[in-house]
């Protein structure tokens, strides 16, 4: 009864929060108590659904090669049809599931650590607005439809980026999250320009239908440059080298958008473009490769960064970065639930991260830099607790969340490419020393006798309890009840636990602990002459390899100089063109108006030659007609 | 005996002496004269014609009724106009009155 309700009525999961979006932005902004509440009531509305979404899907066998579809035409004229609807599969369903939960729970969490903020009912407005992008980009059922949710999603983080709008770094900030991923937004609009000549079809399941056709009869060469045009828009938004120097910077919005950003709404919209158009994508083994390749440089390129960060939300978001990078290679090596499921299982331990990351913000007033930390234990014990439980999940112990989710991936990573497995493994050696040195400076060691650290509220210890039990259980109970023969591609997936990988990364994930407590355990001494030692290292580390200084670089000397360029062109071309078609007018009306004396008599004698001229050459050609004139 | 072209040859001397009145006379009222002189040659075709080919129709004796209630129409405005613009620039010589132009 619920199930089929929801699924028939799935197009009220996003529209519920963009109502309460409305009803905010134009009744309730001096009404914070009330804001809240019905940002709250609307996304739980959104969860309640999902959830009747996702039995329905189980109960009435829904898969991904049986999509409930939905839709209804949204505008048509000749050679251009887009439909507008609802599309519903496990991956669809899985996808509302996570995002509504983390949404409510961030909201939730949110009425704290947000209390006695003017912008209040603002900040309630933007983030019901920022899940609705998210869920309407889940239920796409055709390209077009996703782009315009896609750019809401990119609008919203805009906002919430630079919701501190008086701080310049936020604005900055903003700024540049909005820019990249317009670059990244650029190619995807190209990419279904093309698909769209190619094909004349964006929906999903008509290209699913006809792509691997097209590929038969002509080669794989021009849809795979369509395909990686299409992933350059992933690229953007879900913060793949080299277009992840906006994640970082992004950390300027309050802690609770870090959150939704890096668990939820932004970032794995990139990943799950890719999964939903994952029929294109896997028919092209160029751009699976590229995705592949592209997804494990990303990984151990942010993990490596991440390794030297102090402040603690910088940390957590190279980790996003890297792990974004993990699902995008699970993606290239073809394995989509392997991608799903860490996706997922991110999303709960890495909201919790960026929850618990809040909730010693609040406590010690906005000071970010971990090594200003320490001993958070004692004061902090339910933050501490399950902080520990999230980075024993990102790192990958068993039997938390991120054990099972990884392990799927290293295992396709060990059947397809050995150097990617290498790689792979690299990074979660990485991933479980960053995690445990954040876990050990911050909680573990002497306190800082300058902070005064006081346990959060209720409020935000409830919605963060939720989430580490789902960290702790996201992982095995999905297993358990073949999250594979549901979120998949093609033939449903049993990935057994292969031992050999499991215990290999799981011990892995223990000597990146051992690592980081031989070097923290002791105090700042020991790693403070590490860094020393690693010299060069340290620093390209600690700089993040200078990309950004490398994009101001290209900017003040390359842009700038075609940007001249371009003037010059515009000035003198263009404008010379316009202004010479103005110019020309002018002259010529100039002369011409010697013509206009004002003498009246002059007049008549043009208009009588005129005349007599025209009666003769009418007499003589009608003469030469007609033999003769008349008279 | 006269004949068609005898009229004809009276209208064209009057055409042809108002034409020359036209772009000749200075004074504004010489020059609508003349205008008045061109408008009867062209009576005095009209009513040939009709007189001579369309003996059964009068249409050509109506048009140049027409054509003088037109002209006496066309001659009180001028002459106002030349009137005003005598009061207002105390001339009504033709080469004078040039600013009607850009």
């Amino acid at each position: 009864m619920w199930a089929e309700f929801s699924l028939t009525h799935a197009w009220l999961i996003p529209l519920l929060p963009a109502l309460a979006f409305v009803a905010i932005s134009f009744f309730l902004l001096g009404a914070p108590w009330l804001a809240s509440r019905l940002a709250i009531a609307a996304m739980s509305s959104s969860f309640a659904i999902a959830l009747g979404v996702g039995w329905a899907v189980v109960s009435q066998g829904i898969t991904v090669e049986t999509p409930f579809l939905m839709k209804t035409v949204w505008f048509s004229m000749p050679g251009l049809s887009i439909d507008m609807g609802v599309l519903v599969d496990p991956i669809a369903a899985m996808m509302l599931f996570v995002v509504t939960l983390v949404s409510l729970m961030v909201l939730i969490y949110s009425t704290g650590y947000m209390a006695g903020d003017p912008g209040f009912s603002r900040f309630f407005a933007f983030m019901s607005l920022f899940a609705a992008s998210m869920l309407g980009l889940i239920i796409a059922t055709n390209f077009l439809q996703m782009f315009v949710f896609w750019e809401l999603v990119g609008l919203c983080s805009y906002l919430l980026i630079g919701y501190y709008f008086y701080k310049i770094s936020a604005r900055e900030a903003a700024k540049k999250a909005f820019m990249t991923t317009r670059i990244g937004d650029f190619g995807l609009l190209m990419g279904i320009l093309f698909l769209q000549i190619l094909f004349g079809t964006l929906d999903f399941t008509e290209l699913a239908a006809k792509v691997p056709a097209f590929v038969k009869a002509n080669g794989a060469a021009t849809l795979t440059g369509i395909g990686l045009l299409l992933f350059v828009g992933p690229i953007g938004k879900s913060g793949q080298f080299p277009l992840h120097v906006w994640l970082p910077d992004a950390m300027e919005g309050p802690t609770p958008v870090s959150a939704l950003i890096h668990a939820a709404t932004m970032v794995v919209a990139g990943v799950y473009l890719v999964a939903r158009a994952f029929a294109i994508f896997s028919v092209l083994p160029g751009a699976m490769t590229v995705i592949a390749w592209l997804g494990c440089f990303t990984a151990i390129f942010a993990a490596s960064i991440a390794l030297t960060q102090r402040e603690i939300k910088r940390i957590l978001a190279f980790s996003t970065i890297s792990q974004l990078g993990y699902m995008m290679m699970a993606l290239g090596l073809g394995s989509l639930t392997a991608s799903m499921f860490h996706l997922m299982t991110h999303a709960f331990f890495k909201a919790l991260l960026f929850l618990g990351a809040g909730s010693i913000l609040h406590a010690l007033h906005d000071k970010a830099d971990i090594f200003e930390m320490g001993g958070l234990r004692k004061s902090m014990p339910a933050t501490c607790a399950m902080m520990g439980i999230a980075v024993l999940a990102i790192s990958g112990i068993p039997p938390f969340a991120g054990f099972f989710s990884k392990d799927e991936i290293l295992a396709a990573a060990a059947h397809v490419s050995t150097p990617l497995y290498i790689a792979a493994s690299v990074t979660a050696l990485m991933t479980a020393f960053y995690m445990a040195r954040l876990f050990i400076v911050a909680f573990l060691g002497e306190p800082n006798p300058h902070n005064h650290p006081h346990e959060s509220g209720k409020s935000m210890l409830v919605p963060m309890g939720v989430l580490a039990f789902l960290s702790i259980v996201g992982g095995i109970v999905p297993y358990a009840f073949g999250f594979g023969d549901w979120v998949r591609f093609g033939p449903a997936h049993h990935a057994g636990i292969d031992w050999g990988v499991a215990s290999s990364s799981t011990l892995i994930a223990l000597a990146g602990f051992g690592l980081a407590w031989s070097v923290y355990g002791a105090g700042h001494k020991k790693s403070d002459a590490i860094a020393q030692k690693a010299g060069v290292l340290y620093t390209l580390s600690f700089n993040k390899f200078f990309v950004d200084e490398l994009y101001q670089w290209l900017n003040r000397n390359v842009l700038t100089g075609l940007a001249r360029i371009l003037y010059w062109v515009d000035i003198h071309v263009v404008d010379g063109i316009v202004d010479g078609a103005a110019r020309g007018t002018g002259t010529a009306g100039s002369m011409l108006r010697r013509l206009q004396t004002g003498q009246m008599q002059h007049y008549a004698a043009i208009m009588f030659v005129a005349t007599v001229a025209l009666a003769l050459i009418l007499a003589f050609t009608a003469g030469a007609v007609a033999g003769g004139g008349k008279l | 005996m006269i004949g068609l072209s005898h009229y004809l040859l009276v209208g064209a001397a009057l055409f042809g002496l108002g034409m020359f009145g036209l772009l000749t006379k200075r004074n504004l009222i010489a020059v609508l004269m003349s205008v008045e002189l061109m408008l009867n040659s062209v009576n005095i075709n009209l009513v040939a014609f009709s007189r001579y080919t369309a003996t059964d129709a009068a249409a050509g004796q109506v048009f140049s009724l027409f054509i003088i209630a037109v002209a006496a129409a066309e001659v009180a405005i001028g002459l106002a106009l030349a009137y005003a613009i005598y009061k207002g620039r105390g001339t009504v010589s033709v080469d004078e009155i040039d600013w009607l132009k850009w």
